[in-house]
């Protein structure tokens, strides 16, 4: 075990270097630096604002100071928040988006184990159709659609609920959660209804039946450890896309989190800002990949097994 | 021994009878081919729209303004009196043609990484593949918004890298294929005749994949349309004057409060298209019988 978790650690380096690298030079062959404004900047302001930011050394020095500071936890200063710096903008927008996230998980899950464990009872019933039909819409519809959807009946129409912001007004994080979530929930829907079905055909199944246990606790008590197996295998590439679906749900919410930053930084072309965000979001996920691996291959004695588990 | 023969040559011979059968079980999945309607309807659609639109793509009349739907405009006009059937029919040629061109990209570059990968084998097949996991791995997402802002936002490029981006499961699925196909008899013959690998991965392997293939490229379609409308929606994407369901949605989403029509009917029109590529993707895996693999 520790061999693969070792060695799972080592293959991420690479990529996380990678992803450094490359962001880095991309940021920096883009097409007009940051200090390019309509308005004639003084070229003495501009040397100093230059020097400042280091943008006056050699591309590969840049590279180097720019490794050095991350190192240390430095992700520089923003170029179009003077004053502040990445990381106090992320350190404001990360707790914001990691409560979104959890929400809208919580959602994922509940919602759609609920549905998927629903539709497999009874098979090819309407029992089984409409949970199904309601998650290939859900799959269906992106995002920033379904959010004005939802704002647009229970924000403006029903008036039940308010249409913006976070943690402002009692309620206000519901249709934010709902919208981010729907998606996940009705994938999980389907791998937990698939995952049911297999298990729900194997011998311990029929022993437990047999032995005279009431339905439900064959499904609690025996069936949904093994169901769920699949879920939980999703959960990982589901946290990478609720990140990159907060882009979106927090734009339309104007939930100060950092996928607002982040899009908000790609139009301004703040660039240590997206240089910053980026390795960050990046490093995460895979981070959060890694760890998803690891405890897919605990939670499965074959492969646990197989990396030689002593 | 004959017999044997025989009976090869005969499903050899029957070599269409795989798509005639895929066809009957196709045919009786009623969802996949609704799917298959709705989607023939929108591509006859998009081509023809020059000749279909009822109003000109720029026909403005400011008079008019957003109006609901009405005889004239069936599904009403946005902010500019501009006609809405017109702009989602428009909207659907650019959606639809990058679904379709980043999607050949994205199989372009998958069949022939996964094929080499496949059939080289050793080495350079651990090479390749660890190179595929390596690009698994980076958030894409964050990449591609990247990408948009420093390389500026048109559309060819908008194509190569969603393309770019799309091609990893391909990839997997085809090298999958070839693995298993290589060690096959008539590999073996024509590795013996003394035909090229490059021919033999494009006339023998290549075409005995084509199931997955085919699958997978159905289900990749709706997946690089919802990105595309998605750059789109963040105004990352496809630029005005030119405008693709997700800029429609994205202004509808704007005045929705006023006008919701502007937000529901280009919405309604990309669900439908990425429901109809679903359908017709799990539909096309059932009837090729093609085991889930991949993701």
């Amino acid at each position: 075990m520790w061999r693969f978790v070792v060695g799972r650690l080592l293959q991420a380096i690479p990529v996380i270097l990678a992803v450094i690298t490359v962001t880095f030079f991309l940021v920096r062959v883009a097409p007009g630096g940051p200090f390019d404004s309509e308005k004639a900047v003084i070229p003495e302001v501009k040397a100093a604002l230059e020097a400042q930011y280091r943008l006056d050394l050699p591309l590969g020095q840049q590279y180097l100071a720019y490794l050095g500071d991350l190192a240390q936890g430095d992700l520089g200063p923003s170029f179009k928040y003077p004053g502040r710096s990445v990381n106090e903008l992320i350190a404001a927008g990360l707790p914001v988006t990691a409560e979104l996230g959890a929400y809208a998980l919580l959602v994922a899950v509940v919602l759609g184990g609920l549905a998927g464990v629903v539709a497999s009872l009874k098979p090819n019933s309407a029992q089984d159709y409409i949970p199904m039909s309601v998650a290939m819409i859900g799959i269906c519809m992106p995002t920033f659609l379904l959010g004005p959807l939802l704002v647009l009946l229970f924000g403006i129409h029903l008036e039940w609920l308010p249409v913006a912001g976070w943690g402002d007004i009692p309620g206000d994080k519901i249709l934010p959660s709902l919208t981010l979530g729907a998606a996940y929930a009705a994938y999980i829907a389907r791998l937990s209804r698939a995952g049911m079905l297999e298990v729900m055909s194997q011998d311990y199944i029929r022993t437990a039946r047999a032995k005279g246990l009431p339905e439900w606790q064959v499904v609690t008590r025996h069936a949904l450890r093994g169901g769920l197996i699949p879920v939980v295998a999703f959960l990982g590439p589901a946290f990478a896309g609720l990140l990159a679906g907060s882009f979106v749900v927090e734009t339309i919410f104007q939930i100060p989190g950092l996928g607002r930053f982040y899009v908000q930084a790609a139009f301004n072309r703040d660039y240590t800002m997206i240089l910053g965000t980026t390795v960050f979001l990046s490093t995460l996920i895979v981070l959060f990949n890694l760890l998803s691996d690891i405890l897919a291959a605990w939670l499965n004695p074959r492969l646990r097994a197989q990396y030689g588990e002593a | 021994m004959t017999a044997v023969n025989l009976t090869s040559v005969a499903q050899a011979e029957q070599g269409t009878s795989l798509w005639k059968d895929a066809w009957r079980r196709l045919r009786k999945n009623r969802l996949a081919l609704f799917g298959l309607a709705v989607l023939t309807a929108f591509i006859l659609i998009a081509l023809l729209t020059p000749w279909l639109a009822p109003y000109a793509y720029d026909a403005q009349n400011l008079d008019l303004g957003a109006s609901p739907p009405s005889a004239e405009h069936w599904l009403g006009t946005d902010i500019f009196g501009r006609d809405l059937l017109t702009q989602i029919m428009y909207g659907g040629r650019i959606s639809l043609a990058v679904g379709f061109v980043a999607t050949a990209v994205a199989l372009v570059i998958g069949v022939t990484w996964g094929a080499v990968a496949g059939y080289v084998g050793g080495r350079v097949d651990a090479v390749m593949m660890r190179l595929v996991d390596i690009l698994y791995a980076l958030p894409f997402m964050i990449f591609i918004v990247l990408l948009m802002v420093v390389f500026g936002r048109n559309l060819l490029l908008l194509f190569l890298a969603i393309g770019a981006v799309e091609w990893l499961t391909m990839a997997r699925i085809m090298r999958g294929q070839v693995q298993s196909l290589r060690q096959q008899e008539f590999v073996e013959a024509a590795v013996s005749l003394g035909l090229s690998p490059a021919t033999i991965v494009r006339r023998h392997l290549v075409p005995n994949a084509l199931g997955p293939i085919i699958v997978y490229t159905t289900l990749t379609i709706p997946s690089v349309m919802l990105l595309e409308a998605f750059l789109s929606f963040l105004g990352l994407g496809v630029q005005p004057p030119a405008t693709s369901w997700g800029l429609l949605i994205s202004y509808g989403a704007e005045t929705m409060e006023e006008y919701p029509w502007l937000l529901i009917f280009p919405g309604a029109a990309l669900t439908l298209t990425l429901f109809a590529l679903n359908f017709l993707g799990d539909g096309l895996r059932d009837a090729l019988d093609v085991r889930g693999s991949g993701d």
